[in-house]
């Protein structure tokens, strides 16, 4: 088959042949100083390697890393135990506990319910994303932050005391309410929206 | 012999050796830097600062590995094969002039710890009897790979032994002696041997990347297809002397093609310098050590470029190219020699 009039598309492709070598080329000594320019230019590339725990790679705002259960501007829990992100877990990793919300204790939780155990596996979890889209109350969200490594897999259940933001440091999350999803939430005109 | 006669010399000995060794170890490190740097990587930077204490943290992780011998191995020749790879490892660097000659309390020494007269044959034989360390050693461990590995090596190291020798020989002729010290007076300023056996260098510089067993030579190793090649069975420190003898092997290799090809310690306009004869000297063996330096890292530079030959190939060029090259080079240095005087 003559593949002469085919055009490369890329512009990268090359016509291989297995004519004889000339005298030159069967020395081998000029392709291998060429391929020796070739190494001596890849020594003076910058380099891949990100020095990870000094340096981190910059994450895109809306990164889908380990949740966090929000606070509101008062301080209280967000989160009420609907069960919506369990539910909307694609890979069954959110279990949770409700419990009701004593007399005294309406600066720790904003609404009756509460969630008394809410646990995520972060083994199973698969950062779709989803739970943080199916929560009503603006409680769950993904961080930039990362799941660390550890050698045991029950640390890798995360409950609440890793999971909802200390009060003394919040979590920004503002950058992953991007205008669109912003005029999304205003449109539903829901009382959980405030 | 006078007393300052010996200090000297033992003082010099001791610290050839130690030199060598510091060279070794962080020669490791700088084929693992360069490899890295090579493929965009960093290579090791964790231990102290650039990773400058990496080679003290692999030499601990050696000396704290298992010492493992296989049941059915020679004991006796299982720990002679690695001695003495590295015995003759550092045996040569004895008569390698490191530089000219420098006078204390009046007295004139050759930085040189045996000026010996044959130099560089003394070279060849011991770097002939390294040949015995990796068979030994090989041999010893009963293993298939190991023997493989060990079997080829020998006929590589023999093999290429024979283009080196003879593209040395046209340099012997050239310069008029065996003296590794007068080869390199000889080549004062930028009268450079290299000039005149440019092909006699290409030689020596591919036999030597064979005979130091370095990539694209690195058959009797090759991971890839015998595990460990001659050092499969080998573990702990006696792994580490066989890999600290290539490293110290590649140090002398280097400093050997600086000698006989680069001038050793002499750099261009050295008498134009107004220097006092031990400052020229310490400068000198600068620039000679600056020159190894360059070399080792060509020698990396190529490991980092090239694919291991297939043996076929490895036999084919050490045979049927190389061998008449040199000899084709030592007929023609022999006449032009003869033709000039």
């Amino acid at each position: 088959m003559d593949n002469s009039n085919v055009q490369s598309l890329s512009g990268r492709s090359k016509v291989v042949s297995d004519k004889k070598l000339s005298f030159v080329e069967r020395l081998y000594l000029p392709a291998i100083f060429k391929g020796m320019v070739i190494t001596l230019k890849h020594l003076l590339k910058r380099k891949a390697t990100i020095r990870y725990p000094e340096t981190k790679r910059e994450f895109s705002d809306i990164y889908r890393g380990r949740h966090v259960l929000k606070r509101d501007d008062q301080g209280r829990e967000r989160c009420t135990a609907c069960g919506l992100c369990a539910v909307a877990c694609p890979a069954e990793a959110i279990t949770m506990v409700a419990a009701e919300r004593k007399a005294g204790e309406e600066h720790l939780y904003r609404e009756e319910k509460y969630a008394e155990k809410y646990e995520i596996n972060m083994l199973r979890c698969i950062f779709c994303g989803l739970c943080e889209e199916a929560c009503p109350k603006e409680s769950i969200f993904l961080t930039t932050e990362i799941v660390k490594s550890d050698f045991l897999r029950d640390r890798f259940i995360y409950g609440k005391d890793m999971l909802v933001e200390p009060i003394d440091k919040p979590i920004d999350i503002s950058k992953r309410q991007t205008p669109a999803v912003l005029a999304f939430k205003k449109e539903k005109n829901r009382k959980h929206n405030d | 012999m006078d007393q300052q006669f010996i200090i000297y010399k033992t003082v010099l000995a001791l610290s050839i050796m130690l030199i060598s060794l510091l060279v070794a170890m962080y020669s490791t490190l700088a084929e693992r830097k360069l490899a890295a740097f090579f493929q965009d990587r960093l290579g090791p930077d964790r231990a102290g600062p650039f990773g400058l204490l990496q080679p003290l943290a692999d030499g601990v992780k050696l000396f704290f590995k298992e010492e493992f011998m296989p049941a059915s191995a020679n004991k006796f020749l299982y720990i002679l094969g690695p001695s003495i790879t590295m015995l003759v490892a550092l045996l040569t660097s004895a008569v390698i002039p490191w530089g000219d000659s420098l006078t204390i309390n009046g007295q004139t020494y050759r930085v040189q710890v045996a000026d010996v007269n044959i130099g560089i044959l003394y070279v060849f034989a011991v770097v002939s009897v390294g040949v015995y360390g990796i068979m030994i050693g090989g041999w010893a461990s009963n293993n298939k790979y190991a023997l493989l590995g060990a079997i080829r090596a020998a006929s590589q190291m023999i093999s290429y032994e024979l283009a080196m020798g003879l593209s040395i020989i046209a340099v012997i002729m050239m310069s008029g002696t065996l003296s590794l010290q007068e080869i390199v007076d000889q080549q004062k300023g930028f009268n450079w041997n290299v000039w005149y056996q440019p092909l006699g260098f290409i030689i020596f510089l591919i036999c030597a990347l064979a005979e130091c067993n370095r990539a694209p030579f690195d058959l009797p190793e090759c991971e890839t297809e015998l595990v460990g090649g001659y050092h499969t069975e080998y573990s702990s420190m006696k792994l580490g002397f066989y890999l600290f003898a290539e490293y110290i092997n590649m140090f002398i290799s280097a400093a050997i093609i600086s000698a006989l090809y680069f001038g050793g310690y002499h750099f261009p306009f050295e008498d134009s310098l107004g220097l006092s004869a031990n400052m020229l000297t310490i400068v000198g063996m600068v620039v000679f050590f600056i020159k190894i330096t360059f070399f080792g890292f060509v020698f990396m530079w190529i490991r980092w470029t090239l694919p291991r030959f297939r043996y076929d190939q490895l036999m084919g060029l050490g045979w049927k190219k190389l061998i008449p090259l040199a000899i084709f080079n030592m007929v023609i240095t022999g006449l032009i020699v003869r033709l000039l005087n």
